[in-house]
């Protein structure tokens, strides 16, 4: 390992909804390159505190500092699979391009680069013979894919998965595993949100267990 | 004999239409007609996607209370009052309903059913109009208040469509992925409110035109049922906006001529045309698989 780089600093953090507190006083770092795997019980709070981390949901008190590089637009974000219209009409490759959109700024259309490096990532996930298909048409595993690879068009630096495996079969959720494996190994920094304990400790190199009434 | 018939009667009814069409008024309405069916559909996928399709009804209520305040005041271009204050409440809805939907829902009724009966209400205490039940009829069903339009309304229509059109084309990309992921495009920077709030207003500018068309009342129903049309047939986003503006288009110019030829009220005739043409594509749509 190098010399740790923090990424990610979270500093007494209390997190809630209207006045119900959710997670109280939790502290740690992320550094440049780990692979960090968030377990715990259902609504114990690691969704809440994933978009905490992405300024999607503003902290009670406690601070979180991302390091300088860091800047609002580079953080790639996998949901959990529910806020996404089931019955949305877009194609693989529409999803994919809309992840390249923090690089637009006033400039209405995707220049020739733009449109290269989404059919890259799409290569790099196996989705390039997808790239016309309906995604709402797609198995679970084909979707986790194609919103991996609008993450990866959004950033090359971290990517936050909530709970990327869920609905899965076993094989879809290994070759899911070994991909984000893959990029973690390509220098990506990964915060993972997980139910399985054991396969996932398998690949992280830093655990954070969530639990209720801390 | 049944062809000679029919034929006929095709060459009476082409006859009659060149006729109509001889008068100004005619053309100006199918014009207007077409440029604010094409504005209106483009929106559509949006709204129905983002389960927006509520806001149209609550949106035009105020553009309705908003013209019977014009019209009291005798203003001679009710936009002037309408358009401002229908974007404004566009804006308001669109970004209070946003995190706390229950909030949002009864601030839209508050809002929807409390502009509709104070415009009734100065219509009934302060107009002048001796036809006061048919000029309430006209703004909330659209009746036949398109053929009475001028010139400049048209010209007011065009400028304003060509805006809602180029603005949309300006944004297409960033309309389709806050419609598409809103927190996402948060999370990685982009300004998912600003370009929620250029929506509302293009979507209030819509409504205000449409309120023209169809009145009140039927907006919504010209709004969705093209995006519905098309999203049971296509597949990307693409797509399905380029066969909803055509939809659109197509169902307004046969509303028109429609309703021009039988004298039925246009908006109405325009809506009935579009809910044939669900119907339609949905068996499309089951056929297709
Ligand atoms: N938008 C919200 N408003 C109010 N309470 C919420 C909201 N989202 C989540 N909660 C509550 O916060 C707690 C943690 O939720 P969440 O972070 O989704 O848990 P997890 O992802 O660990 O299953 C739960 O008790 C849940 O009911
Ligand atoms: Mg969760």
């Amino acid at each position: 390992m190098t010399k740790s780089e923090p990424l990610i600093t979270c500093q007494n953090l209390t997190l809630g909804y209207e006045g119900k507190i959710v997670i109280s006083d939790l502290s740690f770092i992320v550094n440049k390159g780990d692979y960090l795997c968030i377990t715990g019980n259902n609504g114990s709070g690691k969704s809440t505190l994933m978009k905490a981390i992405l300024g999607l949901k503003p902290p009670m008190s406690g601070r979180i500092i991302l390091d300088g590089g860091l800047a609002a637009g580079e953080i790639g974000y996998l949901p959990q699979q529910t806020m996404i219209q089931k019955d949305f009409p877009a194609t693989v490759r529409e999803v994919v391009r809309s992840g390249l959109l923090n690089r637009l700024g006033l400039r209405p259309f995707y220049n020739a680069a733009e449109k290269a490096m989404a059919e890259d990532n799409m290569k790099k996930l196996g989705i390039d013979g997808l790239a016309g298909r309906c995604y709402r048409e797609l198995s679970g595993g084909q979707q986790q894919r194609t919103l991996l690879a609008r993450a990866l068009c959004a950033t090359r630096k971290i990517l936050l998965l909530d709970e990327p495996v869920a609905g899965l079969d076993p094989q879809a959720t290994a070759d899911l595993y070994t991909l984000i494996e893959t990029l973690n190994h390509e220098g990506i920094t990964i915060i993972m949100i997980s139910h399985d304990v054991d396969i996932s400790s398998g690949y992280a190199t830093n655990m954070l267990r969530i639990d209720e009434n801390k | 004999m049944f062809f000679k018939c029919t034929g006929y009667k095709m060459s009476e009814i082409f006859n009659k239409l060149y006729l109509y069409f001889q008068f100004p008024f005619v053309y100006y309405a199918m014009i207007a007609g077409i440029l604010i069916a094409l504005c209106s559909s483009l929106l559509g996928v949006t709204l129905v996607l983002k389960r927006f399709s509520f806001i149209g009804d609550g949106l035009s209520h105020v553009a309705f209370g908003a013209i019977a305040i014009a019209a009291v005041m005798n203003l001679t271009n009710q936009l002037i009052l309408v358009l401002p204050v229908t974007i404004i409440c566009a804006i308001l809805l669109l970004s209070s309903g946003q995190n706390s939907k229950i909030k949002g829902d009864a601030a839209l009724a508050m809002i929807s059913v409390g502009s509709l009966a104070i415009g009734y209400l100065i219509l009934n205490l302060f107009s002048k109009s001796s036809n006061l039940a048919g000029d309430v009829c006209a703004a909330l069903f659209g009746s036949t208040s398109i053929l009475t339009l001028t010139i400049t309304d048209v010209w007011i229509c065009g400028i304003l469509s060509v805006l809602v059109v180029v603005i949309f084309l300006l944004f297409y990309h960033k309309i389709f992925a806050v419609t598409f992921d809103e927190d996402f495009m948060t999370a990685t920077g982009v300004k998912a409110k600003t370009y929620n709030l250029i929506m509302a207003t293009i979507f209030a500018v819509v409504i205000v035109l449409a309120m023209n068309l169809v009145g009140a009342l039927l907006i919504s129903a010209l709004v969705i049922f093209p995006a519905l049309s098309a999203m049971r047939v296509f597949k990307s986003f693409r797509a399905v906006t380029i066969c909803a503006v055509i939809i659109s288009v197509i169902c307004a110019t046969l509303g028109i001529l429609i309703s021009i030829l039988a004298g039925t009220p246009v908006g109405s005739t325009i809506v009935a045309v579009d809910i044939v043409c669900f119907l339609i594509f949905s068996a499309a749509g089951k056929l297709k698989g």
